[in-house]
């Protein structure tokens, strides 16, 4: 039984929460930036490439610039001396905006744990979800994907998603 | 450019391009080690150097690196040595400079003045060990960031001892200097442009700082070691089987090729060839490799300069070859299909029909990409004339693999130095006559060519046989003789924990990766682990040289020379 504009208008309104329409309309156009630096960066090629084909997602629009992007993908292993770049641009895309940690080495650090690997990117970003594998399959990538299109639908506009709690160690 | 067998370099025989005149003049002051590294005193090493370049022939600088006898087993003449590979103008020889250095100070004369190349080598030798070189130009860190602190390849620095950054380096120290050469007092009209290390044409993790005069590039400086991932110091903790998964990662775009280069080697050294069988299977899948590294660079070149289609094109036979090597070895991308003195495991039933799809695939690709490229005006607009390197300084910049072949000068191991019976094929080396991006491109969709043809042969001419050396120091037992007798779970008990036990000694070996020269360095003290592993990157080279190259050209332009040269991360910082 309809009611409100729905009893008046019939099926040419349909009445939703703004959350939920914009979570809807944001789910399929994820526009994500790549901090591509090694071996996983060849794998999202793949995903972004006809067979595995990331547009069936809605996420094809791969931006080169961070102010552009609400999906940063780090697809590679992240150095000490790339953190500082890797934190500037994650701060200079605007809100709101979810991070996907590709692969062993962004997120542990992986095999290499010696004196030059960051040992997992949460040390100075946060991250959303994580991926194994060195490198993770295509699947892996369109997986994660998904479960950030989950994440979002219960975001609110209303609420801010920065967590204020996270310090990462390049903060001041 | 065009495709041709006749151009190979002069036959000379090996005792013709001995150092002659070096050891006639250094003849009281050189001695020669058990590795037939010639040791000289470090007050000499210019002048040693300088002789060997000029007179013998020997004006390739292969790689500097230095070596700390720290944790040595034996007694060794100081702390540290340093070590100069030199290779000759006929390919044939390489020499081997060792100088033992007594200095408290840890310094010994710069020689970036009689080769381009030893500039960023020195610098590396000076971040990772602290050896100082005098007269160097701009001596500063390369791999490591601005703000570490000591030296990381030294024995007696812990390898988890990381250090975080904070700030990254501006190179106006660099730039300014630069810029004052070129006659610029002021910087007032110049715009300054940082190309990478996040961007989408600097192939994951390469800085180019640029000061610009509209679009076009007065100075550049390039930064690298944003993708240093201590390979070497890994190596150190590690047993040699343990290692190739490591390759895998220095040049990602063709994995196998890296496994192969470093299983050759250490084989090298235990004195074993493979069997028959195996080196024939390592030509298939090295070929493959080699075809497929060279599909990503040239899919990515295309897109650099907007050639979109011809992305999907080149990469869905991409696809086709990772379903090939998943099947085979499990793996898409990283496959560590090569073991020391063999590999895993034999090819599957059926391999030879996947392997002919593959091939059409690529071929249909390739095809099909030309046919978009090959007459298309602003393709050779946007390539040809530029991003030039004329074949002499392509020499003197130490370049190697098809961006050397691409300059004109015929240089392939493949052919100079045939290992696994590459003499037997009949294959050209597909060489440039300009050296610009358009016959590096086009060397490269050659080279495509070449590699299917060596693939056809070599499919009809492999042999049944074993895959492993038969040797129980060197390759795992079968699994139904480690389950089944005490010997064979010995054996593999003893060749996992401790690792193939390499005969003491230091020795340098290359083969021809994807990118050209690829070498290894390794130096045993008799154990399962490598003392110290060198890996000697193709691209470094090219990398060193790029900043001077786009200098003059216009922005675009360097995007596409950088693409051409196919700088890969993984293998430039190790």
């Amino acid at each position: 039984m309809a009611v409100g504009a729905e009893a008046i208008f019939g099926d040419s309104v349909i009445t939703t929460k703004l959350d939920n329409a914009i979570s809807w309309a944001r789910e399929s156009s994820m526009w994500p930036y790549i901090f591509g630096t090694a071996c996983c960066a060849i794998e999202f090629m793949s995903v972004a490439s006809s067979k595995y084909d990331i547009s069936r997602f809605g996420a094809e629009v791969v931006r080169f610039s961070p102010r552009q992007a609400d999906l940063m993908i780090v697809a590679g292993t992240i150095s000490y001396k790339q953190g500082p770049i890797l934190k500037r641009i994650y701060d200079q895309m605007s809100e709101p905006k979810w991070v996907i940690s590709m692969g062993a080495c962004a997120c542990s650090g992986g095999f290499y744990d010696n004196y030059t690997t960051m040992q997992g990117i949460d040390a100075i970003i946060p991250v959303d979800v994580y991926v194994a594998g060195c490198p993770p399959r295509p699947e892996g990538i369109l997986d994660a994907l998904m479960k950030i299109q989950e994440i979002q639908k219960n975001e609110s506009i209303i609420k801010d998603r920065t967590t204020k709690n996270f310090k990462g160690r390049l903060d001041a | 450019m065009k495709a041709s067998s006749k151009i190979v370099p002069q036959k000379i025989s090996k005792a013709d391009s001995m150092p002659k005149h070096f050891e006639a003049s250094f003849a009281n002051r050189f001695s020669k080690d058990e590795n037939n590294q010639y040791i000289i005193a470090q007050q000499y090493i210019i002048e040693a150097i300088t002789c060997l370049q000029i007179e013998d022939n020997f004006s390739i600088l292969l790689d500097i690196t230095a070596i700390d006898y720290l944790t040595c087993k034996h007694e060794c003449p100081s702390r540290f040595a340093l070590v100069y590979i030199l290779r000759d103008t006929s390919f044939l020889q390489t020499v081997r400079i060792k100088t033992y250095l007594h200095d408290a100070k840890l310094e010994i004369q710069s020689i970036s003045s009689l080769f381009a190349i030893a500039n960023w080598a020195e610098r590396e030798v000076w971040d990772q060990y602290g050896i100082c070189f005098t007269n160097h130009p701009n001596l500063k860190r390369m791999l490591n960031h601005k703000e570490f602190i000591g030296h990381p390849l030294r024995k007696d620095y812990p390898i988890t001892q990381g250090q975080f950054c904070t700030k990254t380096d501006d190179l106006m120290d660099e730039m300014i200097p630069k810029l004052e050469n070129k006659g610029f007092t002021s910087h007032e009209d110049l715009m300054f442009l940082n190309l990478g290390p996040a961007h989408p044409a600097s192939h994951g993790t390469i800085r180019t700082f640029c000061a610009l005069e509209g679009e076009t590039i007065i100075s550049a400086v390039a930064e690298i070691g944003y993708l240093h991932r201590g390979f070497e110091k890994s190596c150190e903790n590690h047993t040699y089987n343990q290692i190739i998964p490591y390759t895998d990662r220095l040049n990602y775009c063709s994995a196998i090729l890296n496994n192969i280069a470093f299983a050759h080697t250490v084989e090298g050294m235990l004195g074993v060839s493979v069997p028959q069988r195996a080196q024939f299977i390592r030509v298939l899948i090295g070929e493959l490799s080699r075809i497929i590294d060279h599909l990503v660079c040239l899919a990515a070149n295309l897109v650099d300069m907007g050639a979109l289609t011809n992305y999907w094109y080149l990469f869905n036979p991409r696809e086709a070859v990772y379903d090939l090597l998943s099947k085979l070895t499990g793996a898409r991308l990283t496959n560590s299909y090569m073991r020391i003195g063999g590999m895993a495991h034999d090819l599957y039933d059926g391999f030879n029909e996947d392997l002919q799809e593959c091939i059409k695939q690529i071929q249909n690709g390739v095809a099909d990409t030309l046919s978009l490229i090959e007459h298309n005006r602003i393709f050779h607009d946007r390539t040809q004339d530029v991003g030039v390197i004329k074949a002499e300084k392509a020499l003197n910049l130490g370049l190697s693999g098809p961006n050397l072949r691409a300059s004109g000068i015929a240089y392939d191991i493949r052919k100079t130095a045939p290992y696994y019976n590459y003499e037997s094929f009949d294959f050209d080396i597909a060489i440039g006559s300009v050296g610009d991006v358009y016959d590096r491109m086009m060397v490269r969709f050659e080279e495509i060519r070449q590699s299917i043809r060596i693939i056809n042969q070599a499919m009809k001419q492999i042999p049944q046989g074993p895959i492993l050396v038969a040797d129980n120091a060197i390759s795992l037992p079968d699994k139904k003789d480690v389950y089944g007798n005490i010997e064979g779970l010995m054996n593999q008990f003893k060749l996992i924990y401790e690792g193939v036990k390499v005969p003491a000694m230091e020795y340098y070996n290359a083969i021809e990766g994807a990118n050209g020269e690829l070498g290894f360095y390794i130096i045993s003290d008799g154990s399962g682990t490598p003392y110290k592993v060198k890996v000697r990157p193709p691209c470094f080279p090219a990398m060193a040289a790029y900043a001077d190259i786009i200098e003059g050209g216009m922005i675009a332009d360097a995007v596409l020379t950088l693409g051409s040269l196919n700088i890969v991360a993984g293998e430039l910082d190790r």
